[in-house]
């Protein structure tokens, strides 16, 4: 090295040092900003699409807003309050609650286990991987519907079914715990082979030697399924929670389509199925068109949303640390 | 799997089609070769294919699409509201259905006044409450001109009544029933002997009949008094109408199936109830929901009670149409006697233009799938003396809780008294909102 530079050229340093040095620092600007150049379009784009909703139904929230009306008024918190005391947005809070609590801990329970069956040595393996996916491949609305008949009180299936055993036909749609599972049952439909999916492709990632110094070990299959895979899925099994708080919290089409007939979106008589983005929509648009108070169940949703995202990663954070402290 | 380039270029073709997509959005309709082209935005059945033929024929620069054909009320109408709220995307005609009238009628701004196009000399070929319904509460506006009323009958199942042992010509059937308590006697004449199927189709349907027929008959307005004040609990069309639909849930009468709902539409196919009060239009509903299998086990009696009307819509122009003139032009075609005769011989919507109403094209017309019952008599014998129920600001919204309370005493959810507790507050809370 020290002869090297030793031998270079006395006069040459200064032309050479300029050109390249203004090359350097382009590269340099290069490397520096490049990569939110390449990332910009997605930020314009979510500005566009969703800040300025984001913001705009903030303000609109804040207003007595007929959605036909000419002049808005400005009437600060008060959509806000009255929100608080109104027993039917607390029941569509309760409603989409359940319905989540019910439809995601069996859901990514179910797809844990289809994922690791789906890692096995299984004849024609990359066909029983795509068919879990089919369910999701298709239309919400089409589920729905056939959904909404199979759970029908005097025409469906599922309630001749319960007949065959003995059991009294259940109103599906009239009976707000049926009404839950029913809706659950859909959600899960579509949803667990996705995860199941997603769950595969991190298991795989889990080098093959671990089992084996786990099956030397004599650990059955069963413990391996605990002690390896869960812990090391954790990250994996949080991103799918909180896409699934997401997803679940926002449930629409659903519950929607699943009550048919003449002002559907209150999810039945008694609102036994109406989710928060139902009643936002009932609000937003007919029959009230208070656009006002419609913008800001629309925010309580997303703080809620917050929130049960945020209560999520905490809980698996702490049953993750045991784990790993035993690793 | 799959490499970081491909993934990478992946991102960047979503951005680029994201951004085209976003500005396809914003090119405008200019055809160029100087013919128009109107949109109208219906819902339900219209039956207007062959008046927009007859027109575009005689008006060369002129071209007709309709959208939403067999859309129900319920998806239409939040959608035009967006329309015209965000002041853009509704067609140049468009339907308004007469409960949802008072809701744009509050907000005339988003039409156009069609007084100052020459509709004024037009007043003489509707109905007059049906021209006046179109009026905003100063007269000064007209927002739609009448296409439809919606009449009142009592369709029934001719099978079921034969194996019930009642009679089944319509006539005999129409003096069962003079009034609604004999309809419920009739009702448990026809439940005990256990065909198989309810008496009636669900509590609601009837309900807003009966509360229509009853208010047109005595106050003239239902759930708001003509200055805009909610009676609900003090209006006694509104009670008398909920009592009569108690007794025929207490008489074990309905089949509680939720009006348009798939189980209703199911029930029809199923032969599950054997009557459903009948406007107009309904006939159409049956026909598609019941099917060919059906054709000529139906027939149409009178209704118990006396006459009222339920439903009929409006056409009206938004102002953010381009082609207003040629809009209005459209609009009062369709709802010329001529137009109104045509769209009833494709799709029975019963017309609102007196000198329609006594063309022998429609007091002559019979209907094949109804076992050939003079539906032109049936229907129009009662249009032209129907006295129009006044609809006030929040209608539709309180007709919602009202009704779902209904629903709630006929699922079993709540007794009449609880029933009607709910509807009083729910009510008031909706016309609050």
């Amino acid at each position: 090295m020290a002869v090297q530079l030793d031998a270079r050229p006395p006069a040459a340093p200064a032309p050479r040092r300029s050109h390249p040095d203004r090359g350097h620092r382009l590269a340099r600007l290069d490397t520096r900003f490049s990569p939110y150049l390449y990332i910009a379009p997605f930020f314009l784009l979510f500005a566009v699409f969703g800040l300025y909703p984001l913001g705009y139904t903030l303000w609109v929230s804040l207003h007595d807003w007929d959605l036909l009306g000419a002049s808005p008024t400005f009437v600060g918190a008060q959509n806000y309050r009255q929100l608080m005391s109104d027993p039917d947005f607390w029941n569509s809070v309760v409603n989409t609650l359940g319905i989540f609590v019910l439809s995601t801990v069996p859901q990514l329970l179910l797809a844990l286990w289809l994922a690791n069956l789906l890692n096995r040595q299984l004849r024609g393996r990359t066909g029983w991987r795509m068919a879990v996916l089919v369910p999701n491949v298709t239309s919400t609305a089409a589920v729905a519907i056939v959904f909404g008949v199979l759970f029908g009180r005097e025409f469906g299936m599922i309630n001749w079914l319960l007949d065959l055993v003995g059991i009294d036909a259940i109103d599906w749609k009239a009976n707000r715990l049926a009404s839950w599972v029913a809706i659950s049952t859909m959600v899960d439909w579509r949803w667990t082979g996705y995860n199941a999916l997603i769950f595969l492709a991190a298991m795989q990632a889990i080098p093959r030697d671990l089992y084996e110094s786990a099956a030397i070990d004599g650990a059955g299959r069963a413990r391996q399924f605990w002690s390896i895979t869960v812990p090391l899925l954790k990250p994996t099994i949080v991103f799918a929670v909180i896409i699934s708080t997401i997803g679940g919290l926002q449930l629409f089409t659903e519950p929607r389509l699943f009550n048919s007939g003449t002002n559907a979106i209150r999810g039945g008589p008694l609102r036994e199925s109406q989710t928060m983005t139902m009643y936002m929509f009932e609000n937003a648009f007919a029959p009230h068109y208070n656009f006002g108070y419609g913008s800001a169940v629309a925010w309580l949703l997303f703080a809620l949303i917050a929130i049960v995202a945020a209560i999520n990663v905490l809980v698996l954070r702490r049953l993750g640390g045991g784990r790993e402290g035993t690793r | 799997m799959t490499g970081i380039f491909p993934r990478r270029r992946l991102a960047a073709l979503l951005a680029t089609t994201a951004l085209l997509g976003a500005t396809a959005c914003g090119g405008g309709d200019a055809p160029g070769d100087g013919t128009v082209t109107l949109t109208v935005d219906v819902f339900g059945q219209f039956g207007y294919d062959a008046l927009y033929k007859e027109y575009m024929a005689s008006h060369p620069g002129v071209k007709i699409v309709e959208r939403g054909t067999g859309s129900n009320l319920d998806e239409y109408s939040p959608k035009l509201t967006q329309w015209l709220a965000a002041g853009k995307g509704a067609g140049d005609v468009v339907a308004i259905e007469e409960g949802l009238l008072v809701e744009y009628k509050a907000n005339p701004q988003n039409f156009v006044n069609l007084l100052d196009h020459g509709a004024a000399d037009l007043r003489g070929n509707f109905l007059e409450w049906k021209w006046n319904q179109g009026l905003t509460a100063d007269g000064k506006q007209l927002i739609g001109l009448g296409t439809d009323v919606g009449g009142i009958a009592m369709c029934y199942r001719k099978d079921l009544f034969a194996k019930a042992g009642l009679p089944t010509e319509r006539d005999e059937v129409s003096k069962l029933w003079p009034t609604w308590q004999d309809y419920v006697a009739v009702g448990e004449q026809f439940t005990a002997k256990n065909t198989g199927a309810s008496f009636l189709d669900g509590a609601t349907n009837t309900f807003n009949t009966i509360l229509l027929q009853t208010a047109g008959n005595t106050t003239g307005y239902s759930y708001y008094d003509t200055s805009d004040n909610l009676v609900v609990d003090s209006n006694p069309a509104v009670r008398q109408a909920y009592d009569t639909t108690m007794d025929i849930i207490d008489s074990g009468l309905s089949g509680k199936y939720g009006s348009w709902s798939e189980e209703w539409v199911a029930a029809f196919k199923q032969s599950k109830f054997a009557t459903i009060a009948c406007p107009s239009w309904m006939t159409g509903v049956i026909e598609g929901n019941a099917g060919e299998g059906a054709k000529g086990k139906w027939d149409i009696a009178q209704v118990p009670g006396n006459g009222g009307n339920w439903g009929g819509s409006f056409l009206a122009v938004p102002k953010q149409s381009k082609h207003q003139a040629e809009a209005i032009e459209l609009a009062k075609f369709l709802t010329s006697a001529k137009g109104q005769i045509g769209a009833f011989n494709a799709k029975g919507t019963l017309p609102s233009s007196p000198q329609a109403l006594d063309d022998p094209a429609i007091t002559d017309s019979t209907n094949a799938y109804f076992s050939g019952a003079p539906v032109g008599k049936i229907f129009s014998a009662g249009a032209k003396s129907l006295k129009p129920v006044y609809m006030g600001p929040k209608n539709q919204a309180v007709r919602t809780e009202v009704e779902n309370a209904v629903r709630t005493v006929d699922l079993g959810q709540r007794s009449p008294e609880q029933g009607w507790t709910d509807a009083v507050t729910n009510a008031k809370k909706a016309a609050a909102k």
